[in-house]
């Protein structure tokens, strides 16, 4: 057992766990930020990617000591209160989710995706960018077209900034 | 996953005295291989020793005639690099073609190195450019380093601190990525050294891991051209047959990527 000390969706926790604990169990297990899934046993499915540092990673693929000291973002810290984040209103306005299972690892790795591309996001770079997440439902072209608008949405929301 | 006990040391020193201690030790860079084994418990190492903090494992510097990644530099990080697209581009493209963006950021040129996978795609820039692997005990050849599947010329607890790629006149690399894991089907690393030597180097396509192919090299050796691949014929003997391909489909796969490393080279 060892005690970790990070930074989860802003606020400072230290837990004691096994070191074995995936980052994705701490979350969802000690934390109880249930928000983020596990799809895959092959670190392939993206649907439990967060931010760490503010890089989309799969959390089922880091160690909870691996993340120590770092700042962690889960789906659940990204809207402004109930005003949801403009990555999270575009997969609402533009249908790019159905049963969900995929949705948070989809949104935390669109995030990172315009955070590095910018607004000179086109259709091509987004589909070859979300390599990491599998999404057995949409056919993705919904998530393409939520990831395309929310690019806009974004860079509308840091100009008012 | 298998109980294991986590450490993460500040200096190489550290991570070598600490997997001295431990009774069956294993070293993590990017943990994008060694976790998916250890949840499968095809490895259940008792302690797990984390070389990606030290700070004096990442880095990339362009020195004389050589370009230098150390060991625990993310592929996200030679992605990044302006001295790395400058001095040799096909090493940049390689890694933007290598996963995904997630495994990007925390997989290392080190840890594919050492683990030496028959499918992974720095092996072959290793061979082709002639890189030399260094450690925390000595530099060693990349054209000896690799040693088949899975198997490289590491000794127990040494730690690959380095890989120096000199510069090449030319290199590209061009690979048929499988479409759900992204490792190479077959991939082609073709180099031209700047006195004037042909090197070329394929992935996932030999039982054995990654292979030069001599056939290739003399070809263009005598005409640096893609067309000058157009008669070549690969043997197929030692090359890899499972449900994805042939080993004469690989063996065509050799040469088209070839062809095509050899257009991206210029
Ligand atoms: C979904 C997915 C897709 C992938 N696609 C590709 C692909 O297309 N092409 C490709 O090449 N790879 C691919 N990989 C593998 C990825 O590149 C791995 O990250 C890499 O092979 C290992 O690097 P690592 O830093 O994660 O090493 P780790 O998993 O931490 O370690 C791997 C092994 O190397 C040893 N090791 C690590 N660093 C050192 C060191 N400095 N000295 C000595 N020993 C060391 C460890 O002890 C361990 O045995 C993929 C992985 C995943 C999960
Ligand atoms: S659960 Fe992490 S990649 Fe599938
Ligand atoms: S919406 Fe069901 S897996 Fe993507």
């Amino acid at each position: 057992m060892s005690t970790i000390k990070l930074t989860v969706n802003g606020k400072a926790v230290s837990v004691e766990v096994e070191d074995r604990t995936l980052l994705v169990h701490l979350l969802r297990e000690t934390l109880n930020l249930t928000g983020t899934h596990v799809g895959c046993d092959t670190s392939q499915c993206g649907a439990c990617v967060v931010h760490i540092d503010g890089q989309a990673v799969k959390s089922c693929t880091v160690l909870a000591g691996q993340a120590a000291g770092a700042n962690v973002t889960t789906i659940e810290g990204i809207s402004k209160g109930d005003e949801l984040h403009p990555m999270q209103a575009a997969f609402r306005d533009n249908h790019g989710l159905q049963c969900g299972y995929c949705t948070p690892g989809m949104i935390m790795s669109s995030i990172d995706i315009v955070n590095r591309h910018g607004g000179k996001l086109d259709e091509e770079t987004v589909r070859h960018e979300l390599e990491g997440n599998i999404c057995r439902c949409t056919g993705y072209h919904n998530i393409v077209k939520s990831v395309l608008d929310a690019a806009g949405r974004m860079k509308v929301a840091q100009a008012a900034e | 996953m298998y109980e294991t006990t986590y450490h993460r040391p500040s200096s190489v020193d550290e991570a070598a005295a600490l997997f001295s201690k431990g009774s069956d030790s294993k070293y993590l860079a990017g943990g994008h291989t060694l976790l998916p084994v250890m949840k499968q418990r095809l490895a259940s190492p008792s302690d797990v020793i984390d070389l990606g903090r030290i700070k004096e494992l990442v880095g990339i510097d362009v020195s004389g005639d050589a370009l230098t990644i150390k060991a625990a530099t993310t592929y996200f990080d030679i992605l990044q690099s302006a001295e790395a697209k400058k001095t040799i581009p096909a090493i940049v493209h390689l890694t933007s073609v290598l996963g995904d963006p997630q495994v990007r950021y925390r997989g290392t040129i080190g840890g594919s190195v050492a683990n030496n996978d028959p499918a992974a795609d720095f092996p072959a820039a290793v061979l082709a450019l002639g890189a030399t692997i260094k450690t925390n005990k000595r530099t060693i050849a990349g054209d000896g380093f690799f040693k088949g599947l899975f198997s490289t010329a590491l000794e127990d607890g040494e730690i690959i601190t380095a890989i120096s790629f000199p510069i090449p006149a030319k290199a590209g690399y061009s690979k048929m990525r499988h479409p759900a894991s992204r490792f190479a089907l077959t991939g082609v690393f073709v180099a031209q050294t700047k006195a004037g030597e042909v090197r070329v180097a394929a992935t996932g396509a030999s039982q054995n891991g990654v292979m030069r192919v001599p056939v290739i090299e003399a070809a263009l050796k005598a005409n640096w051209s893609a067309g000058a691949l157009d008669n070549v014929t690969i043997p197929t003997d030692g090359l890899l047959a499972d449900i994805h391909g042939s080993s004469a489909y690989r063996a065509n796969l050799i040469k088209v990527m070839a062809q095509r490393a050899v257009a991206a080279a210029g």
